[in-house]
């Protein structure tokens, strides 16, 4: 299971997403210009209502920018993109296998293939025993793992994850945000990850991405420097990684009080 | 410990009520207080039933009111689920449905027996279609609800990995719905019931509606008690066959 190939690029110019409703119209997303290498584990932070998840919204073809571009290279991929949402969306009328297995069945995949890829997939995050259960007789951390499953399984060029460990205790997170980095690493995909925790970002990601509020702009793009693979646990606990960190926390802090300063008027 | 006893205590307290009224009521009687010809004791009308049982009378009737609720029942659910799944899904039969739904809903089902006897003449066919078109409404109307208030997320998740219309419908929007259409369907038998009794009281010969009008035309207090009985019990069985039903169908309902 070695990086054969790597995901999707991404180019997006000069992106602008406005809602028109009847109070006025509200500027989610201003003039974003973004560029996302092959197999790059991109992380998207910022303020509530900045924007990130419309940003993730369009990628995923669930929402429609107003104006500006975005070109997607998946060539050599079956599947453009698979989302991993907030609560996890698993169906609560599915199995754990079901729910993994909704993507085969949408796209047709003949039974014999599609069992035997849910088999992996459900290997793949730990799932195995599971199978049968319920979301509800899940804990958060196995449901977002199922989630994570059902993206996988469809093997996507990219993945799109938007705020998916936002709801896990820490124990859990920690644990997840290794299993899915030691996933990335094994396959190459490209992964667009919204979070609102810089911790997060820069734990995981290659670059993380930091925006303003209202309307949505790119602030600022930081390079993390630090190679893969990497072992989160240690990173967490180095200087190197707290310095990065207070850094970027300066740039956001600033943007939140400025979107705090604008609603208080 | 003291969970257990005050779990037989809630037990015995569920069942001094309808058991206290039945002894009083018995006590009265026995002690001469009212007439039993008109008031039948408990004991008569289990006397009353148990010949009825015995003469196999009973079982007619009863076999005549399940075979009409049911056919109707299975008749006016299955395109009541149909057409609430559509309208969910689909604005223009929402748009078709809402007024005739609006409008024909609130009228008594039973004022349109004499329209259903001229259509349909004297024999089962005319119970049956008022069945139908009683339960078509609860159940349309739930099912629509619950369709419609599926979460916005599982349609999001069925967008973005691929899903055809009708995999939608077929996996997400009947599946999702379901819960609200149980609901529909509970409401739906005993409306089955209601009506088609009220039915049975003209224009048929046999059936507990007809038992229990009938009895009332002969004065035999006690049979009419039997009939009513009897509809209790039918609606507690079935009732319970429903609901049982329901926890094989939707074993993702946490208890």
């Amino acid at each position: 299971m070695s990086a054969q190939r790597r995901g999707a690029a991404i180019e997006i110019a000069g992106l602008r997403r406005e809602y028109v409703g009847a109070q006025g119209s509200v500027v989610a997303l201003d003039n974003v210009d973004l560029s996302v290498a092959p197999g790059e584990f991109l992380c998207i932070v910022g303020p509530s209502g900045c924007g990130k998840s419309t940003l993730l919204r369009i990628l995923a073809g669930l929402d429609r920018q107003t104006s500006g571009t975005i070109g997607i290279d998946a060539a050599g991929w079956a599947v453009e993109n698979a989302m991993v949402f907030q609560e996890s969306g698993l169906f609560p009328w599915m199995n754990v296998e079901t729910n993994v297995r909704f993507g085969l069945d949408t796209r047709g995949v003949p039974a014999a293939e599609a069992a035997e890829r849910v088999e992996a997939a459900l290997k793949l995050v730990g799932l195995t025993k599971f199978r049968r259960h319920y979301p509800h007789q899940l804990s958060g951390g196995m449901r977002q793992r199922s989630a994570i499953a059902r993206a996988f399984v469809t093997e996507p060029a990219m993945l799109l994850m938007d705020e998916p460990f936002a709801a896990l205790d820490a124990q859990n997170r920690v644990i997840l945000q290794a299993e899915l980095v030691r996933l990335w690493e094994q396959t190459g995909k490209t992964v667009i990850y919204v979070t609102h925790s810089i911790e997060e970002a820069l734990l995981m990601g290659d670059r993380t991405v930091v925006m303003t509020a209202q309307p949505g702009r790119i602030k600022r793009v930081i390079d993390v420097p630090f190679p893969h693979p990497r072992d989160l646990i240690a990173l967490s606990a180095s200087a190197e990684f707290g310095a990065l960190k207070l850094d970027i926390w300066r740039v956001l802090e600033e943007e939140v009080m400025r979107a705090r300063a604008e609603i208080e008027g | 410990m003291s969970g257990r006893s005050t779990k037989t205590q809630e037990r015995l307290l569920y069942l001094i009520s309808p058991i206290g009224l039945l002894a009083l009521w018995q006590v009265l009687l026995m002690l001469g207080l009212g007439d039993r010809r008109f008031i039948p004791a408990p004991s008569d009308i289990a006397v009353r039933y148990w010949q009825m049982v015995v003469s196999g009378e009973l079982a007619l009737h009863v076999s005549v009111t399940l075979y009409r609720v049911l056919f109707g029942f299975v008749l006016g659910v299955v395109p009541g689920i149909a057409a609430g799944l559509l309208m969910a899904m689909f604005r223009p039969v929402r748009i078709f449905f809402d007024p005739l739904i609006a409008t024909l809903f609130p009228i008594p089902k039973i004022a349109l027996m004499p329209l259903l006897l001229l259509a349909f003449g004297f024999g089962d066919a005319s119970k049956i279609a008022l069945v139908v078109i009683a339960v078509f409404f609860p159940v349309v109307v739930n099912t629509y609800v619950g369709a419609s208030n599926i979460e916005k997320i599982y349609w999001d998740v069925a967008k973005n990995y691929g899903a055809s219309q009708t995999m939608v419908f077929r996996r997400i929007v009947f599946f999702g719905a379901l819960p609200m259409i149980f609901a529909g369907l509970r409401i739906a038998l005993a409306v089955s019931f209601i009506v088609l009794v009220a039915a049975e009281f003209v224009a048929t010969k046999a059936g507990i509606g007809y038992l229990i009008w009938n009895s009332w035309e002969l004065l035999q207090v006690d049979v009419m008690f039997v009939g009513i009985v009897t509809i209790g019990i039918l609606g507690l069985i079935v009732t319970a066959i429903l609901q049982e039903i329901e926890r094989k169908v939707i074993p993702w309902k946490a208890e």
